[in-house]
């Protein structure tokens, strides 16, 4: 409860920090437009030559999409704004202002900043799959829902604990903003479904880099064709992650040593 | 001109050398690459299987030769000015670079020249790699190949002068970031990456002739599938030649004008 009320305060924040700023929204807005029309006219083209895709039907492929775009507003905003100043904390030393206040350290890191405008790829996610799942038809039940929160949280959480591990070695490292950049690249392939990939590059795709779980397991769950054994797949590895992250991220904070050091 | 190649010897002598310590933003930009190679490549690929093996006049076969070739086009004719013009204004860092009694795009020709060269350690094996992996039908005519070395000559200067001419929109606006992104999104479809051209609608084929990302990316690409006519290698490249003289001439009435403008923000 008290973290939810952190949560609200630091959003608050950004919210306030942005806010001064309000050309932002006009470009964010333009952006985030531009790549749902970019996307939306790449499937346009793919299905003008195919019924459908690894399996997947046109409609289908828009739920994806909309996963996909919320997911990358949850990262955007949330997220990758936080661990870059994590990371930039450590390089200054400036860390030791988080460290030594009163809350748990992983959870200031991992709220501590906030860029509310990506959250307009959120809303346009949500729309997407809105689209999608009335163009599909589907009558969504209660167990369908609780399949699509369950294996989201679970894609949000994984991708978390990932971003976390790598931001941690910035205790090594120092610089390992690069390694992030990567994980930027390989996410953008979860526009489509790991299904299309070759074999190697779904394994990748799942264990190393994990698209998979953030983007196509919670689109299965959506559009109705989750197997029970990828939904306890999905939340056994959100779970190891978890505590695997956190573990890893205390045993970083006691190599940290300092700016005075 | 004795000087300038003087310069040059000396400039791509430093670059070499700075760039060598950024191994690992290097390697950024060629993940990015390779990454989408991979994705539009096994998007078409899943296409042409559940088709029965063809798309348009596309095999499998044919899609994986595509995307090998269009990723070394993309390599060997890429530029970063466009982002990189946002920083320099906002930075100031830009101010250095007119002090010199050189023009700053002989420093960056360099740099994206000596760049391209060093990355060459990484692309030509994983054009290898791929080319094991995708088993790509490649087979173009000897003329052809001969065609293509004056045509993506060509390719590289006419899109380094075409972006370098739209980053000095930095100078005036600052910000370009939506601006970049709407080219590159424009670029996207215009220049084949994500879909060859003879799959899009009869509409957008037409618009990408009138346009100049073609002549970058897709018209060296089917040159060397040895999918064109000699008539058709000829016309293109009059069109990469008025895109490149075109851009030469917004370029050099713009920059005066622009360098007026720059007030070095951070200054």
């Amino acid at each position: 409860m008290n973290y939810l009320r952190l949560l609200w305060i630091f959003l608050r924040i950004g919210a306030m920090n942005e806010l001064a700023y309000q050309a932002n929204f006009w470009v964010q807005l333009l952006q985030s437009l531009l790549n749902l029309g970019v996307a939306l006219a790449g499937l346009a083209v793919i299905f003008s030559h195919t019924e459908e895709l690894g399996g997947w039907q046109p409609a289908e492929l828009v739920a994806l999409l909309g996963v996909f775009f919320l997911m990358s507003g949850l990262i955007g905003a949330l997220i990758q704004p936080s661990m870059q100043r994590f990371m930039e904390d450590i390089r200054l030393g400036t860390l030791d202002f988080t460290l030594t206040k009163p809350e748990d350290a992983q959870v200031l890191v991992s709220i501590g900043e906030v860029r509310i405008w990506k959250f307009l790829d959120v809303v346009q996610g949500m729309a997407l799959i809105a689209v999608a799942l009335v163009e599909i038809g589907m009558r969504t039940g209660l167990a369908h829902a609780a399949g699509f929160a369950l294996t989201l949280a679970a894609g949000a959480a994984i991708v978390y604990s990932f971003w976390l591990v790598l931001a941690t070695t910035a205790f090594w490292f120092i610089r390992a903003e690069n390694i992030l950049v990567i994980f930027q690249a390989v996410y953008s392939a979860g526009k489509y479904p790991v299904a299309i990939y070759p074999h190697w590059l779904k394994l990748a795709m799942t264990f190393l880099v994990p698209v998979a779980f953030a983007v196509t397991v919670p689109s299965e769950a959506l559009v109705g064709r989750l197997s029970p054994e990828v939904l306890g797949g999905a939340l056994a590895m959100a779970a190891g992650m978890l505590v695997g992250a956190r573990a890893f991220w205390l045993w970083g904070v006691r190599h940290y040593s300092g700016a005075s050091a | 001109m004795r000087g300038l190649a003087d310069i040059y010897t000396t400039l791509f002598r430093t670059d070499l050398a700075v760039q060598f310590q950024y191994r690992a933003a290097m390697v950024i930009w060629l993940i990015g690459r390779i990454v989408d190679t991979l994705v539009f490549l096994s998007v078409w690929t899943a296409v042409a299987r559940s088709q029965g093996g063809q798309v348009g006049d596309f095999t499998s076969g044919d899609f994986a030769a595509y995307y090998i070739i269009m990723m070394m086009m993309g390599h060997l004719t890429f530029t970063w000015f466009m982002f990189e013009f946002e920083y320099r204004v906002r930075s100031g860092a830009f101010s250095p670079l007119l002090l010199q009694p050189l023009h700053p795009i002989h420093r960056d020709i360099a740099t994206n020249i000596s760049y391209k060269f060093l990355t060459l350690a990484v692309m030509l094996p994983t054009v290898g790699l791929m080319i094991w992996i995708f088993d790509p039908v490649f087979d173009p005519p000897a003329w052809a190949i001969w065609a293509a070395i004056p045509v993506v000559l060509l390719a590289f200067l006419m899109r380094f002068f075409v972006e370098w001419a739209l980053a000095l929109v930095a100078l005036w606006t600052t910000r370009t970031a939506a601006a970049n992104q709407l080219y590159f999104a424009a670029s996207l479809f215009f220049s084949g990456q994500m879909a060859p051209l003879s799959l899009l609608p009869e509409w957008l084929q037409t618009l990408a002739a009138l346009l100049p990302f073609r002549w970058m990316l897709a018209f060296p690409t089917e040159l060397l599938l040895g999918r064109l006519t000699p008539s058709e290698v000829l016309w293109g490249a009059a069109a990469q030649v008025m895109w490149l003289g075109l851009s030469w001439g917004i370029l050099g009435a713009v920059w005066s004008r622009g360098i007026r403008r720059y007030s070095a923000v951070g200054s």
